[in-house]
Parts: structure tokens; sequence; C-alpha cells
């Protein structure tokens, strides 16, 4: 595939995602809005992947190492802090459960 | 196998936006939330596949780091806490996109012009994500001052930085191989720009900034998939790009403000004094006679606001709430759009204290309703249940839109001393005819209430 034709099948699902993205995020309740955040804010943490290229093929360049490493250490931050403050809060959602009226 | 991958990260993406959607419902919630953390496993697995990783050592070195660092705070951040954790999430992802696409430059120093623009974009775009971030998290900490930092030629500072940051990027793109030097130049302006922009914007506004930065740095992601020509970065980034404008959006509509005013206007840097003064006198009320109203009301509906958490009230709330329940009358909690620090953060601080998400309601429908409310009691609310917001023109929060609690048979304000709420405006609620002042810290308050009830 020559290079006009890859931007243009990337800009295509950038375009789609985005409109996607619009429609399913409306849908969320303000109730959740808090752990919508934090949830999105650890899908944004799949900078991981470009992380954890640019750590394992930085061979012998000191500065490429330490920008790989950190770059890995950080997106890893954002990824599990986020995923796992995110099911914290949504655990304490609760539905009220059937009472007996008295 | 480089088509396995694709497929795998196909996959992923699905999972992504599949957990995305089944947090339409507190319900399904959790379980989406766990789909979407499977499809980023999935993610990071098949990468270590990847064929040019040739070095695990550093690769296992940082994801233990950034394991333990964010496995601990997630742990032991507090939930009132949670709008400052967001933000410095999302900064060090933006650092990290920096950081991989500075990696990826000072790797081939000699990128085509595509490849170049979206190096700096990445750049440009998480050097102010994280700066801001660490700011707005600063601010919202109080570890430095949340009024508004101005100066004079403050925006022709700003201005002159962003022209700076233009500038040098188009540079830089027109031939990377020898410019090095203005790349650096670059990265250090565009930590800079983050500082001076949200340096300007007052502590009440920092949710605002944060989810516009969260929206930054999906947008970063996308960049950052441009560079790798990584189609999963794309769809992830731009999942994450519009939820921060969608959040964005609401928040300014919630405050009647724009966008544009949230970012350059210094809203809350000087104690504006409102045009109509309060008429009226407060009319204070004690515990005991509170509970004479309480007790014989059909209906109530608890306006609670930051105040509530800061005091750790909400405990003592859900248990006055309870006990009202069980003598019969309808509780309900009235929550507004940018009640706690940012949208839905009251919703998880209700939840955390146990109360069920079906007696949490939004302002909208609420509000239709309030007439045939018996008691609406304010906790730690003050600047959404204002109504100079629809009464008074000259007020800064005129159009904003409230709760209207004063249409309510009578309104108990829970509230420490008449001092004037975030916005630094006063509050003609508390001295309408049928408001009744209960003065005191709101958790003793509430305690003091719930010991009637149990007395009676």
């Amino acid at each position: 595939m020559d290079t006009a034709t890859l931007l243009t099948f990337l800009f295509f699902i950038f375009m789609l995602s985005m409109v996607l993205g619009c429609e399913i995020i409306s849908k969320v309740p303000s109730t959740l809005h808090t752990p919508l955040m934090s949830g999105s804010n650890a899908i944004s943490g799949i900078t991981i992947v470009g992380a954890l290229i640019a750590a394992g093929v930085a061979g012998d360049d000191t500065l490429s190492v330490v920008l790989g490493t950190m770059a890995v250490a950080l997106a890893t931050i954002n990824v599990v802090g986020g995923y796992l403050v995110t099911d914290r809060m949504l655990a304490m959602f609760k539905k009220k459960e059937p009472k007996e009226r008295k | 196998m480089k088509f396995a991958v694709e497929i795998i990260y196909i996959i992923a993406a699905f999972l992504f936006i599949f957990g995305l959607k089944m947090l339409s419902s507190p319900a399904t919630a959790r379980r989406g939330n766990l789909l979407s953390a499977m499809g980023m496993l999935l993610a990071v697995i098949v990468t270590l596949l990847h064929r040019d990783i040739l070095d695990f050592r550093w690769i296992v070195v940082g994801l233990i780091i950034g394991t333990v660092v964010g496995a601990l705070a997630a742990r032991w951040v507090a939930m009132t806490a949670m709008p400052g954790m967001v933000g410095l999430l999302n900064g060090s992802g933006g650092l990290a996109s920096l950081l991989v696409a500075w990696e990826a430059y000072h790797r081939d120093r000699a990128p085509d012009a595509f490849t170049a623009t979206t190096i700096v974009l990445s750049v440009i775009i998480g050097g102010v994500t994280f700066t801001g971030s660490v700011l707005a998290w600063a601010k919202l900490a109080e570890r430095i001052t949340g009024r508004p930092i101005l100066f004079s030629g403050q925006q022709i500072v700003n201005g002159l930085l962003l022209a700076a940051t233009v500038t040098g990027g188009m540079v830089y793109c027109l031939n990377p191989e020898a410019n090095y030097p203005i790349f650096i130049a670059l990265l250090v302006l565009a930590l800079l720009l983050g500082i001076t922009s949200v340096l300007p914007i007052g502590g009440a506004d920092m949710p605002v900034v944060i989810s516009l930065l969260n929206s930054y740095s999906g947008l970063a992601g996308c960049a950052t998939g441009f560079v790798l020509k990584n189609n999963i970065l794309i769809v992830t980034g731009s999942l994450v790009g519009a939820s921060g404008l969608i959040l964005t959006q609401i928040m300014c509509k919630a405050m009647n403000r724009s966008l544009a005013n949230v970012l350059f206007s210094g809203f809350g840097a000087v104690v504006k004094k409102s045009v109509a003064r309060a008429q009226g006198e407060v009319k204070p009320i004690s515990a005991e006679d509170a509970y004479v109203i309480l007790e014989s009301a059909r209906s109530v509906v608890f306006v609670p606001g930051y105040g509530l958490a800061v005091a750790q009230a909400q405990h003592a709330a859900r248990e006055l709430g309870e006990l009202l329940e069980a003598n019969g009358t309808e509780v309900r909690y009235a929550i507004h759009p940018v009640a706690g620090r940012m949208p839905g953060h009251m919703n998880v601080l209700l939840a955390e204290a146990n109360i069920p998400y079906d007696q949490l309601f939004e302002m909208d429908a609420v509000n239709p309703v309030m007439d045939t409310v018996d008691v609406c009691i304010i906790v730690g609310a003050n600047d959404v249940v204002n109504p100079a917001a629809s009464e008074d023109k000259g007020s800064p929060i005129y159009g904003m839109p409230i709760i209207e609690a004063a249409r309510a048979r009578t309104v108990i304000v829970l509230k420490r001393s008449m001092a004037a709420g975030f916005a630094g405006i006063e509050n003609h609620l508390f001295s309408k005819d049928n408001t009744r002042m209960l003065f005191g810290d709101a958790k003793a308050s509430l305690q003091s209430l719930v010991a009637e009830f149990k007395s009676a």
C-alpha cells in the first residue's frame, strides 16, 4: 500500500471512531461521568503500545533506553491506575435492595 | 504473523468500544470496565510479540514500576480527591506519549514530513497535557492557590509562546534531520505552555481543564497512532478525545459559560459584588425544630454539594435518609451537573456512602416536581441553588441552570456560616421566607438530626 492510500485509510478510521465515540459517550448517564472520565483516561494509556516498542527496540543508545523505559513506566501508571480506580468507583454503585415496608 | 497481530488489535478495539458502551448503565458498568481492561491486556501482550522488540529487560523494569505506582495510587486515593487523581493519571499518559515521540525521533533522525508532523503534535499535546494536568492537580489539592493567577500582558505572553511553538514546529517539520535543537526547544515550549495556559484559570474550573486535557491526551494518542501507522492507537485515541470533548461541553453548559470564558476570563479572580443586595432576614433553626418539620414531611430532597464531602458527612446523610424512609417519607437526592469537583463526582461520593443510585436524580428530573416537595435539605451546596442565577441579571452566575430549591415548601440549609460559595457570590436563597438556616458543621448537624429521630 502506498503512503497516500494508507493515510486515507488511517484518517477514515479516525473519522469513524470519532463519530462512534461521540455516539457512545453521549449515552452515558451523568451518574457515571466520573468513572467514564477515569475509564476513558485508562484507555488513553494505550500509548503503552508505542512505549513498549520504544523500550524494546531501544538497543544500546542510553537516551533511547531511558526514554523508552520511562515511557513504559508512565503509560503503565496511566493504565493500571486508571482501570483499578475506575473499578473501585464502579464497585460502590449499588441498586436499592428491595425492602419490606414497615 | 503481522496479520494475526492486527486482528488481535481489532479485537482489543472492539473490547474498548463495547466496554464503554456498557458504561451506559450502572448495572453493567463494572463488567464494561473489566472488558476494556482485558482489551488493554490483549493489546499489551500482542505488542510484546512484535518482531522489532529484541530486549525485554527495560520493558519489565518499566512495567513493574508502573504497576506498583499505579496500583498503590488507585488503592489509596480518597474519593474526594478523584478529580486530581484523574488529572495526574492523564498527565502521566501525556508525558508517556511525549517520550515515545522523542524516542522515535531520537532513533530515526530523518523521519518523513508526515511522521515529523505527528511527532511534533505528540510532543506538543503530550507536553501541554503533562504540565497542565499536574498544575490542575496542584490547584485542586490546594498545593498552590486556587485563585486564577493573573499578571499584566499574560495573554500576550501566552500568544507569543503559542506563536513560537507553531513556528518552531513548522521549521522542524521542514527539515527534521538538522533541527534536533529546535525539537528540544519545542519540547520545553510545550511544557511551558501547559503551565502558562492553566495558571489564569481558577480552581473551580479545574475539572473543565482536566476533561479538556483528557481529550487532548486522546488526540495525542491519535497522533502517535499516525506516527506508528497503528490503528488501535487511532481508534482509542479518538474515543478518549470524544469523551473528553463531550464532558467539557456538559460542564460548560452546566455553568452557562463558553469554553473560551472558562479558559481565558480569569473567572473568580476578584470577589464580585452582586448588584442586588439580599433582602429579608436570615432565620436560624434548631435541630429540634428541624426534626419536627422533617418528621411530618412526605417527601424530602437532599441537595448535596462539595461541602458535604469536605465535612465527610455522606454517611450521616445516608443514615438520615434511611430514617426518613423508615418514617414513610420519600427520599431523593438532587444532583447538579457540577456538584462536587467534576461531573458525576457527587454520585461517586454518595455511592461510597452506600446510597443506592436509583435515589440519585439529575437536576432536570427534580426541578419539575420541586413544587410538590415538602422539605429540601441543602448540605454544603451554595452556588448551584442560588436563585440569583435566574433572578439577578447583574450576578456573575446569571443564566446558570440551578436546582430550584426555593420552590420547595420548606428549605433547610445546613451551613457553617454565612460565607459566600466557591464563586464568591452572595446567596439570596438564605434569606427567603421559606428558608431556615441550621448553622454548624454539616456532619454534626446531620448527626444531631439523626439523634432526634432515634430518640423519638
